[in-house]
């Protein structure tokens, strides 16, 4: 019906020769040094890398980026909101640190779902990683199934509206129509994803015969190499932030 | 890619290897948990190796119970079996590995994202080495006639194409015994007609057993050796040549009438929001009072959307719907369009039935679900009721009303999602694909229930692929231009 959530992996970016698993790996990587420094340098030479690598997952498009990271850019913007407005300690600094930091921890998962798809995450997971099988593909399984709740949402919206049901202004009644319809969508995706639990069923899934790959998921330097880059980056911040006397560390205070 | 035009065209006998599956019934019944009736009782059937056959019968008959069986995914717990069942001499769950399986909905069989991937699935699956994966991938495509490379996504896909895809899995698997759950059914005629004949094509080879459960069996049968019909008390195994009576045989209809115009669509266009191409071209039409107008054409015509619009669900972005002084009466707003009015208001004008009949319901009971819509359009408890308990005798829903609705089955949530509708005796009604998936009996019922309306003065929309609704029941005819 509409094309607004089609969200998925842009097709050819750069950064999709990248392993997922390598990329998992970065991530792990900056979050460790991100959750451990209180400090605004930190955050801030890694969301400035984190950006550089913006083009590599083709997301060039302005539009397009903001479609993606919207959500995280006011999750960021209150997050230091808050912190500078209820705490009697921070201070702006300490607010924009903050913002950094959810920004800085938040788009390499948005990198890794515009530059992989699906199922290469399952297979690298799963070939990698030994991952369960049937916990990886059966979550892929699942994911398939959100775009069309999206679309249902719309139509559920409507047929209340047939059968003289609908919110107005009011808020309470807007609630309790959004905990209805979410209710009815919960209903049909149980529906469905049993359904779906069949057919895998019927094509062998989980049967208790060892799966193969027909893809396969293979490691390369230029992987490993990421990892390290993404390792640079981090002391290249931890260094900066050392050097200009910003260094706050979470386990000293 | 590998796979070229021309290997398709000249495709290799895809399962050289597969082995037809001989299946044998007999005294077989099935009890679902807390059910005191038997679903399926005194089923006796053998299908030898090789043979096509189609199990059809009424809706709530029993052919999805036997097919669940053959498969060997009754829910196990409770679920209580009596005689015996065997696939190639073994009960069905343990052979699961030689099943094929083709239900309805395309949209929940589907894994991974792209369609080489997801034939590929089944023969991971199955531990076969990634270098034996490919070719068989490209084979069981080519077999049914898939028209798109591997790396299709299969978001992209019609439902016919996903239909056909899911076909291509299975057969990929080198089924011994194929089972096809009414996999048209969700189809408009164009889809149905290619996954038939990918079905036709790609078991010609009698490489593997075929089962089809569908109530629907006229077009079926060139492609099956025999006919069986699923009854209370068994099976009834129909003679060759067999030919199911038309569905509209002898029905004999109220006749319109001719009133004036309650709505019209002036120029009336859809496009959502951001999307380049218009979903629906602008459109003028008038639905008139006694009249049935059919609103047909290929899908991605925006017939759909069109219904949308009349039915004052979604503000057309150009053109206009209007309502005229009869149908509008007094609105808070005064407004003329319907999407302008209070849902409260709309109830009692134009009732909408959608084509998922389940979207629409909203409370637990037959009866509340009934009293709804009056309740909601400003009518005392005890009138509501009243309405309510009148539509449920008339429906032959009665025994019922203290049920929910979400347990019924198919054909008698479609015939209560048309009763919610009437029960606040709008005088326009806009339905879309009324008719998909009923069985004979239920057509009838419903068709005659429309015809019903429209002699008492109600203007109808119906939105249909069925051609034989269209037949008996359109005073008037109207396909939106391809935007």
């Amino acid at each position: 019906m509409t094309a607004s959530l089609s969200l998925g992996p842009v097709p050819g970016a750069a950064l999709g020769r990248i392993n997922p698993v390598a990329q998992l790996g970065a991530m792990a990587v900056v979050t460790l040094v991100l959750l451990t420094s209180l400090d605004v340098v930190t955050p801030a030479v890694v969301v400035a890398a984190e950006l550089c690598l913006l083009p590599a997952a083709g997301l060039t498009d302005l539009r397009d980026l903001w479609r993606r990271t919207w959500p995280l850019a006011l999750g960021a913007g209150s997050v230091g909101v808050v912190n500078v407005l209820l705490s009697d300690e921070a201070t702006l600094v300490t607010g924009v640190g903050l913002g950094l930091r959810v920004v800085g921890l938040a788009l390499p998962g948005v990198l890794l779902v515009a530059t992989t798809d699906p199922v290469r995450l399952a297979d690298a997971l799963t070939i990698h990683w030994r991952v369960s099988t049937r916990f990886a593909f059966g979550a892929l399984a699942a994911l398939r199934l959100v775009p069309l709740l999206v679309a249902e949402f719309e139509s559920v919206r409507l047929a209340r509206r047939t059968r003289g049901v609908e919110a107005g202004r009011n808020p309470v009644a807007r609630a309790r129509l959004l905990a209805g319809i979410a209710f009815t969508l919960l209903v049909g995706a149980v529906r469905r994803g049993s359904r779906l639990a069949t057919a895998m069923d019927a094509r062998g899934f989980d049967s208790g015969v060892p799966r193969t790959n027909a893809r396969g998921s293979r490691l390369h330097r230029r992987d490993a190499a990421f990892v390290a880059g993404a390792v640079v980056v981090c002391g290249v911040a931890v260094t900066l932030s050392v050097l200009t006397g910003a260094w706050s560390p979470i386990f000293v205070g | 890619m590998t796979t070229t035009s021309g290997s398709r065209s000249s495709h290799p006998p895809i399962r050289a290897d597969a082995v037809p599956a001989r299946v044998v019934a007999r005294g077989l019944g099935v009890r679902h948990p807390s059910r005191r009736a038997w679903a399926v009782s005194g089923v006796d059937l053998v299908v030898e190796p090789g043979e096509r056959i189609l199990l059809t019968g009424a809706s709530g008959a029993g052919k999805s119970t036997l097919l669940a069986a053959l498969a060997g995914i009754l829910d196990a717990e409770g679920t209580e079996v009596a005689g015996e069942l065997a696939v190639d001499g073994a009960a069905p769950r343990a052979a699961r590995s030689r099943l094929g399986l083709l239900a309805q909905d395309p949209d929940s069989q589907l894994v991974m994202t792209r369609a080489g991937d997801d034939v590929a699935f089944g023969l991971e699956n199955a531990g076969l080495p990634p270098e034996e994966i490919w070719p068989r991938v490209d084979e069981a495509l080519a077999a049914v006639g898939f028209p798109y490379g591997r790396d299709r996504p299969t978001q992209a896909l019609s439902g016919g194409e996903k239909q056909r895809l899911v076909l291509a899995g299975a057969l990929a698997r080198r089924p011994g015994l194929l089972l096809l759950d009414e996999p048209t059914a969700q189809l408009d005629p164009g889809g149905a007609a290619l996954v038939r004949a990918a079905v036709a094509r790609s078991t010609a080879d009698r490489s593997a057993t075929v089962v089809v459960v569908d109530h629907d069996a006229q077009p079926w049968l060139p492609l099956v050796d025999r006919v069986v019909e699923v009854v209370p008390d068994g099976l009834v195994e129909h003679p060759p040549g067999w030919q199911p009576a038309p569905r509209a045989a002898g029905l004999t209809l109220p006749a319109a009438a001719d009133g004036p115009v309650l709505l019209a669509a002036r120029a009336a266009g859809f496009t959502y929001r951001g999307s380049p191409v218009p979903a629906l071209a602008p459109t003028t039409t008038v639905l008139r009072a006694g009249r049935a107008l059919a609103v047909t054409g290929p899908n991605g015509s925006g017939k759909s959307t069109l219904a949308l619009l009349l039915a004052g669900l979604r503000a057309p972005t150009s053109g206009r719907v209007v309502a005229s002084a009869a149908l509008t009466g007094t609105v808070r707003n005064g407004a003329d369009e319907p999407h302008r009015w209070r849902a409260g208001e709309l109830v009692s004008r134009i009732g909408t039935v959608f084509q998922h009949p389940e979207q629409q319901f909203l409370t637990g009971r037959l009866r509340d679900e009934l009293a709804l819509g009056p309740l909601r359009s400003g009518e005392q408890a005890a009138a509501a009721r009243a309405t309510a308990d009148a539509l449920l005798e008339r429906l032959g829903l009665t025994a019922f009303a203290d049920a929910n609705p979400f347990t019924l089955s198919g054909g008698q949530q479609r015939r209560l999602s048309v009763a919610t509708a009437l029960a606040t005796a709008p005088r326009v009604l806009v339905l879309d694909e009324p008719t998909f998936g009923q069985d004979t009996g239920t057509w009838r019922e419903l068709v005659t229930l429309l015809a019903e309306q429209r002699a008492a003065g109600c203007a109808v929309a119906v939105v249909t692929h069925d051609v034989d609704l269209v037949d008996v029941l359109a005073d008037d005819r109207l396909s939106p231009a391809q935007p």
